[in-house]
């Protein structure tokens, strides 16, 4: 029902989603980080991620009271496409990447990217393309996790608990990624990536439906429904693609 | 503009909050933007003008279902043009 402060089964999927985007966002985050911290000194590496971190404090401040003006079922349907959307997008890399169709994400392989290119900048300008690069990473990454945190805690009117997730997330994900340092690869990334995606695409459908005043049966139950749905189209969808490309390889030998 | 010239700080700032929204609602699949608006306008039909409540339950998630299949299709289909 609109206007239902969602229950205890909307708090574990929110919690879930909230805390497994912010997670691999973060792992994301701190990659870049640690590459231009490890290349470049540390300094310019924490000023950009300070500075990037302010700026998404400052989002956070002024559209977070703002949005919880918004008509909840306005809010809901808006909430809901933009999450199918971002859903949909996360689902099918997860899909995929599982499947073989495209190449996992390496964090080994991101990280030494980004130390060959900061490596191959010139000297003179060291301090702001590490700055500028440890901003972006960061304001760029935790954009998404300002967005996901937003939508997701003031559609179900839990933008606290959502920010305190996401807080606890980053700052587990940070020092865990402080710790085993350049061993961000062994994180089961795509795993996460395709949970979220899940969840996500979950969330997405609730509240479109709820926005387009749909009565969904068991209120918020259905969200483990949904999630439970998806998850199985997900394995079938993978199981197919891997069947179909062993099939096209023994065809093409 | 002059060439070499760089654009206003504002203009420069929309157009990067512009770019953002753009990368992270359509980027490289737009298939799945327009999947969305037809799913809504779908819904939207079926429960608010035809009021097939039932209806509409099954169509959300079945729709949603079905872009992601078309969109991964799509992907397939072009990695295998690719040379």
């Amino acid at each position: 029902m609109i206007g239902v402060t969602t229950g205890s089964t909307g708090v574990v999927v929110l919690v879930g989603a909230v805390f497994l985007a912010c997670a691999v966002e973060m792992v994301e985050a701190l990659t870049i980080v640690l590459a231009v911290g490890h290349t470049r000194g540390w300094r310019s590496a924490f000023e950009g991620t300070g500075v990037a971190l302010v700026t998404l404090a400052a989002l956070v401040a002024v559209f977070g009271p703002a949005l919880v003006h918004v008509p909840l079922s306005a809010l809901r349907l808006v909430v809901g496409g933009v999450l199918l959307i971002f859903g949909m997008q996360w689902l099918r890399k997860a899909i995929l990447r599982s499947s073989g169709l495209k190449a996992m994400h390496d964090e080994d392989e991101i990280y030494r990217a980004k130390v060959a290119e900061l490596e191959a900048a010139g000297a003179s300008q060291r301090d702001r393309i590490a700055f500028v690069m440890a901003f972006k990473g960061v304001f760029l990454e935790g954009l998404e996790v300002v967005i996901t945190v937003l939508t997701l805690g003031t559609s179900a009117h839990r933008l606290g608990l959502a920010a305190t997730v996401a807080a606890i997330a980053v700052v587990l994900v940070g020092v865990v990624g402080v710790v085993v340092a350049k061993q961000l690869s062994n994180v089961p990334e795509n795993a996460m990536k395709m949970g979220v995606g899940v969840l996500l695409v979950s969330y997405g459908t609730f509240w479109t439906g709820e926005g387009l005043k749909v009565r969904w049966p068991g209120n918020d139950v259905m969200l483990v429904g949904f999630a439970a749905l998806y998850l199985v189209v997900t394995w079938a969808l993978v199981v197919y693609l891997r069947h179909e490309r062993r099939a096209t390889r023994e065809v093409a030998a | 503009m002059k060439p070499g010239e760089r654009s206003p700080l504002a203009w420069r700032l929309i157009k990067g909050f512009g770019m953002f929204w753009w990368d992270f609602l359509i980027g490289d699949t737009p298939e799945l933007f327009v999947a969305a608006i037809v799913i809504i306008g779908v819904v939207s039909l079926l429960s608010r003008v035809a009021h097939l409540n039932a209806v509409a339950v099954i169509a959300l998630p079945l729709l949603a279902i079905v872009a992601l299949a078309l969109s991964i299709r799509r992907a397939v289909r072009g990695e295998k043009r690719r040379p």
